[in-house]
């Protein structure tokens, strides 16, 4: 089995309170050493609540956000310079605001012509033929080119955001959180959408989101995140299922269920990330924590077959 | 471009700037043929002439100059150098804005030190020390004016670039493959020219008069050269003598400042959107009702929604966001609101206690009747005295919804006093309690924080909180856990769950998360397109939607535990609520629809559990 | 609090310095001689050059800065040669004029500008709003020497109610009432433009802020609408007013300088200009280093007060 993405330890530190000259005020570290690897042909979730580092992790493996330390594998070629047209032709990105990722002075044929033109210096009629491959396979009218993306809604932006993402050939999808801001029925269109085009073009996805469930119900592995670390690995049928870490546990439980009573999760707030805690960054807020959780930060280990969990005291099954 | 002027043109002021300044403009290009006398020529025979004497329609100056003549050489100049000032300073100006806005970082830093160091002073001793070096003169007094004004551009210009500059199409672009060079030009570049329009055109009149007035120092147009600013200037000597000479080149200034700025102000309506859409309208302390008659009472309960329609008038269109929708909640008792974003349920909840924006908001029909009484059209005072009292309500996104500048304890002690006179002292004391009472930790510590050092669940928790400040019975809850994640959004839920038991409340919950619905509400309305097309019991809605819309709604909403599966997804989209169908406003998404769908009104049947559909699933 | 008025005053330092030095620079700038300007075209070269010694001119430039700097630091501006006295003691003698003018036109326009505002978004499209509107557009466009060569032939000549000019009566004047009689006209004049843009920046900020949600917020709780406008909405919309009367702030003293020309006023404005004409150098380099040292000083101030007002800003 081939890799298709694989990064080794890569990080962000943010520096908060830039000065002109010297150090700066205070530095976050947004996401700690992350080593995933996701399979040629697979749909890799990333599950995490607001701050937890998903996003910026997405930006980094795009080249949009340069890392602070670690490398990035594409098909085993190393891409750590932070230059997205070099990134571009690999790996591309599929915003979560659909509108306000197409800029709203340009038609849509001029949106997606750039990438076509840029990275594959395509022109003519082979582009024009391109164009309206693409338009096709996301289901939309080409009469559409012609207009600009404030006469479209929220789930027909995010076409052509996936049109304009494909427009590159990439080998690799980043998704990032792209059905939160559409409504539920057009939602599950969109992500149909997806499915058809991953089985259609051969692609790898890297699925983010904040919604449990409909990651679950797009991905093969899903990888938890919390305070910038990967918490919890393992196929998408296990991990909420049978969640082996207790911040897993808590985000299952906490997923609004039709006849589960509610109250059954209690349990705190996220760390202060300008002051993060010696240990485990889950350890205040878990039932099972102990004194060896506030002291050392556990390391990502199997727990069970395929399933990983970063927990001294990983969840019984 | 013709929509836009017509825009400019519907704004009555704007147009009689333009041809204010459009005959101002035509005369001063025109002057050099126009038959005037020379306006340099003297003639100290005739000093100060009054206006309308023979041969000098305005009279002449203290050299026995014609007025007149002066008066048109004199406009060319100064409207020549204002627009020249002002086309400099902004092009200079957005220059540097989009560029220290566009990299950011040091370049922007260093940028704007420099922008900050030029506005650290008055901005007229940097044109008097330009002017100092480089000489009076009327150039020297337009390079000097443009650039004291270049840092004002590049500071507005920057603010917007880096707005931009953030905006996800410019990553897009990067992605794309373009350039940093190509992405300004062709990405940021065409997204500020409205803002840079909008700067020359709203400062080109301030820079007309700064020329002038340096001049009018002495330190602009040489004599004999004359703009209208240096008339000014001669003219001073003689103002109480020859009054004429100062009034005639004073009130020429005006008019073009004047008909500029007008103009200036059309241009700006014009380009930006939010005016365009009367988005900026201010909203009134009630909804605008233009109602009837109220409609009988269907029943009782504590909160009667009766038949209520709620519109938004945009200009000539009509959104007719919620249509005769009637709910009734009784004591007790948790309703939930459950539809997609333009459903209309928000605005539904909103027209209970007058809080939907107005202007465009207008609620013209239906009642809401509270204990009996009808809301629609009450006295303010009497709404206002409800408000909060009787009817409370959390809102979505807690950060926006406190004030930023108010300790969250003194929000709340003005929740309680506004109801009640009681002491300072003993409201706050309530309102340390009541900030127990949604269990936020250390809570008299936590009165004296301000909202932005809270976190978002702790911030719906102060909402909850001014909610129950005078204990009401009834809280509206506007999809309160949207903006949290899950697991905040568990602890706020079982919060409102357990305070609705411990003191009675009843609550109107909207949310668009069956999830939700299904764990927190007795009952539960779907809506669609601003209608009510079921309702009943949660648990029986659920298990057995009765109308195609819930049905398949539900089918779309993926279940934790199922796997990786492909989903349900109902094609088309939600119908524009300012163009809806007639008949069933599913109809043309359903699967089920027939030709009947699409005629006439369709009835909510049914009794307590109740559908608006010809073809209910199953049996109701 | 004390700790951000601290960093605000420490950071004015090197904005000062960068003052000194642009005006430095800009006055090494200016054509011509300055010996030969104070000894005139007669002078002899030795004449020059001993001048030129005595004033530290032969030296290498940023040693004349130095040499300045150190001197502005213990209140030596130099001479003027024009007015032959200290550059120090004519404008401290200029300023405190300026100020008085400069000052209530500021209370004048702040506080109509504010009030004008505040009605006019809260009656958005009314009577009340569309006639502000229209004086705020009238005042922003009126040239302030036109309009207060107006006020003299209107209230001084025609109707005799004020004097034509100065800061004083010659003759048996001196009080606060004297003062206050010549001060009326030119500082409604020197505040109509201000009060103008402030209130039309109220109104937007207003606007604005009576959208927000937080607005909703307090009416939903029953806050009376008086209390929601002028509590709640001007607060916030403070947040964005007070850094534009800061900037006008420097309008005001800009525009002083016509209008101690129109009403022969004895402030720093005309005597700036007029040392300019005169090529008084070290006058208009201490003028402009004074005056802008002043307005560094008020910014800070300003930003005090918007810090005081919103607690997001305080670090």
């Amino acid at each position: 089995m081939t890799l298709a993405l694989k990064t080794t330890d890569l990080a962000k530190t943010f520096d908060i309170g830039k000065r002109l000259i010297g150090p700066p005020r205070a530095q976050v570290r947004a996401v700690h050493p992350v080593s995933l690897e996701v399979r040629q042909g697979e749909t890799l979730g990333i599950v995490g609540e607001s701050g937890c580092g998903k996003s910026t992790l997405a930006r980094m493996l795009v080249g949009l956000t340069p890392a602070t330390s670690g490398t990035i594998e594409i098909e085993g070629r190393a891409l750590d310079r932070a230059d997205p047209a070099a990134f571009g032709r690999l790996i591309q990105y599929v915003f979560q605001d659909p509108v306000s990722s197409l800029n709203p002075r340009k038609t849509i044929r001029q949106i997606m012509e750039a990438p076509l033109r840029q990275l594959h210096a395509m022109k003519g009629r082979a582009l024009e033929a391109r164009i309206a491959e693409l338009f096709d396979a996301v289901n939309l009218r080409p009469e559409f080119l012609n207009r600009y993306p404030h006469e479209f809604s929220g789930g027909q932006a995010q076409r052509i955001g996936i049109a304009r993402a494909l427009a590159a050939s990439p080998r690799i999808l980043i998704l990032d959180e792209p059905v939160s801001a559409l409504d539920v029925s057009v939602q599950a269109q969109v992500l149909n959408l997806l499915a058809e085009l991953k089985a259609e073009f051969n692609l790898t996805y890297l699925f983010i989101s904040h919604d449990l469930a409909v990651v679950e119900a797009v991905s093969d592995r899903i990888a938890v995140l919390y305070f910038g670390s990967v918490v919890e690995t393992g196929p998408a049928e296990k991990v909420f299922a049978a969640p082996r870490h207790p911040y897993t546990k808590l985000l299952a439980d906490s997923a609004p269920v039709v006849g589960r009573p509610l109250g059954g999760a209690q349990s705190g707030e996220l760390p202060d990330p300008l002051n993060p805690p010696a240990g485990c960054a889950f350890a205040g807020r878990c039932p099972r924590a102990s004194d060896l959780c506030h002291r050392d930060i556990p390391r990502l280990r199997v727990v069970e077959g395929d399933q990983f969990a970063a927990c001294h005291h990983p969840v019984p099954h | 471009m013709t929509v836009f002027l017509r825009l400019l043109f519907r704004n009555k002021l704007a147009g009689f700037g333009a041809v204010v300044l459009g005959i101002i403009v035509v005369l001063a290009v025109l002057t050099p043929v126009l038959p005037l006398p020379a306006p340099n020529e003297t003639n100290t025979a005739s000093r100060f002439l009054r206006p309308l004497s023979e041969g000098h329609l305005l009279g002449t100056d203290h050299l026995g100059r014609d007025l007149l003549s002066r008066l048109m050489w004199g406009t060319r100049l100064s409207l020549a150098v204002g627009f020249a000032a002002a086309l400099a300073a902004g092009l200079v100006g957005a220059a540097i804005g989009v560029m220290a806005g566009y990299f950011g970082g040091r370049t922007d830093n260093v940028t704007m030190r420099g922008v900050d160091m030029l506005m650290a002073f008055p901005y007229i001793l940097v044109a008097l020390a330009i002017v100092a070096v480089l000489g009076p003169g009327l150039l020297n007094a337009l390079i000097a004016v443009a650039v004291v004004n270049i840092p004002f551009f590049a500071r507005n210009i920057r603010g917007v670039t880096v707005g931009i500059a953030h905006r996800e199409f410019i990553d897009a672009a990067r992605l794309a493959g373009m350039g940093h060079a190509r992405i300004i030009l062709t990405e940021v570049v065409p997204n500020i020219v409205p803002v840079v329009v909008i700067a020359m055109s709203t400062t080109i009149g301030w820079m007309i008069l700064e020329t002038a007035g340096l001049s009018f120092l002495g330190l602009g147009s040489q004599p004999p050269q004359a703009d209208l600013g240096s008339m000014l200037g001669e003219a001073r000597s003689a103002l109480i003598t020859a009054p004429h000479t100062s009034i005639v080149p004073g009130v020429m200034i005006l008019l073009i400042v004047m008909s500029v700025n007008l103009l200036g102000d059309g241009i700006r309506d014009a380009l930006d959107p939010r005016l365009r859409s009367g988005a900026l309208a201010r909203p009134m302390a009630t909804t605008r009702v233009e109602r009837g008659h109220a409609p009988a009472p269907k029943g009782e309960g504590l909160l009667r929604i009766d038949d209520l329609e709620t519109q938004f008038h945009v200009g000539a269109r009509v959104y007719k966001a919620v249509n005769k929708v009637s709910l009734d909640l009784q004591p007790g008792e948790c309703l939930g609101l459950i539809g997609e974003s333009g459903s209309g349920k928000s605005v539904t909840a909103l027209s209970v206690m007058g809080l939907v924006a107005s202007p465009p908001g207008v609620i013209t029909g239906g009642a809401v009747r509270l204990e009996g009484q009808d809301l629609i059209g009450a006295p303010y005072d009497l709404l206002r005295s409800l408000r909060g009292r009787k009817v409370a309500y959390i809102f979505q996104d807690p950060l926006s919804t406190l004030h930023p500048l108010y300790r969250i304890g003194d929000q709340l002690i003005e929740a309680i006093r506004v109801h009640e006179p009681v002491s300072r002292a003993q409201a706050h004391r309530r309102a340390v309690k009541l900030l127990e009472d949604v269990r936020i930790p250390n809570a008299a510590a936590r009165a004296r924080a301000y909202p932005h050092e809270l976190s978002g669940g702790m911030r719906q928790r102060v909402g909850i909180a001014m909610a129950l400040a005078n204990d009401p019975d009834i809280i509206i809850a506007d999809e309160p856990t949207t903006a949290l994640d899950v697991t905040v959004q568990a602890q706020i839920l079982a919060l409102l769950s357990d305070l609705r038991r411990d003191r009675g409340l009843a609550i109107l919950f909207i949310t668009h998360d069956f999830g939700v619905v299904g764990q927190l509400c007795d009952r539960v309305a779907v809506m669609y397109g601003g209608r009510i097309v079921e309702t009943g019991p949660t648990a029986a809605v659920l298990a057995a939607p009765a109308h195609p819309y819930t049905r398949r709604l539900i089918a779309c909403v993926p279940e934790l535990g199922g796997g990786q599966r492909i989903l349900a997804a109902i094609p088309g989209l939600p119908p524009a609520v300012d163009d809806l169908p007639a008949g069933c406003a599913f109809a043309p998404r359903c699967d089920k629809a027939q030709e009947a769908c699409s005629k006439g009104e369709i009835d909510l049947t049914g009794d307590g559990r109740q559908v608006r559909c010809l073809f209910p699933e199953g049996a109701v | 609090m004390g700790g951000y008025i601290l960093t605000r005053l420490l950071s004015a330092i090197p904005v000062l310095l960068g003052i000194t030095i642009i005006v430095f620079l800009i006055m090494a700038m200016i054509p011509g001689d300055p010996a030969t300007a104070i000894l005139g075209s007669y002078a002899t070269p030795e004449n020059v050059e001993r001048l030129n010694r005595h004033l530290g001119l032969d030296e290498p430039l940023w040693r004349q800065y130095f040499i300045w700097l150190g001197n502005l630091l213990q209140g030596d501006f130099g001479r003027s040669f024009a007015l032959n006295r200290p550059v120090l003691d004519e404008i401290l003698d200029r300023f405190s004029a300026t100020l008085i003018l400069a000052g209530t036109a500021f209370v004048l326009c702040s506080a109509l500008g504010i009030l004008a505002g505040v009605v006019s978004a809260a009656r958005q499209y009314g009577f009340a709003d569309k006639a502000i509107t229209f004086v705020v557009i009238l005042g922003i466009s009126v040239p302030s020497f036109f309009l207060g060569m107006m006020m003299i032939l209107l209230f001084a000549v025609q109707l005799r109610w004020l004097p034509v000019s100065g800061m004083y009566s010659i003759w048996g004047g001196g009080d606060l009432p004297d003062l206050i009689r010549h001060l009326t006209m030119p500082a409604l004049a020197l505040s109509v433009v201000a009060t103008g843009v402030i209130a039309r920046l109220s109104r937007g900020a207003m606007l604005e802020v009576l959208r927000q949600d937080f607005i909703r917020t307090a009416r939903a709780k029953g806050v009376h609408e008086r209390r929601v406008i002028w509590g709640h909405g001007l607060r916030a919309a403070m947040v964005s007013i007070i850094p534009v009367l800061g900037i006008q702030a420097g309008f005001v003293l800009s525009g002083a300088v016509y209008i101690e020309m129109v009403f022969q006023w004895p402030g720093v404005g005309r005597m700036l200009v007029d040392a300019i004409l005169k090529r008084d150098i070290l006058l208009v380099q201490g003028g402009v280093v004074f005056v802008a040292a002043c307005y560094v000083g008020f910014n800070i101030v300003v930003d005090v007060a918007q810090s005081l007002l919103d607690p997001r800003i305080r670090t």
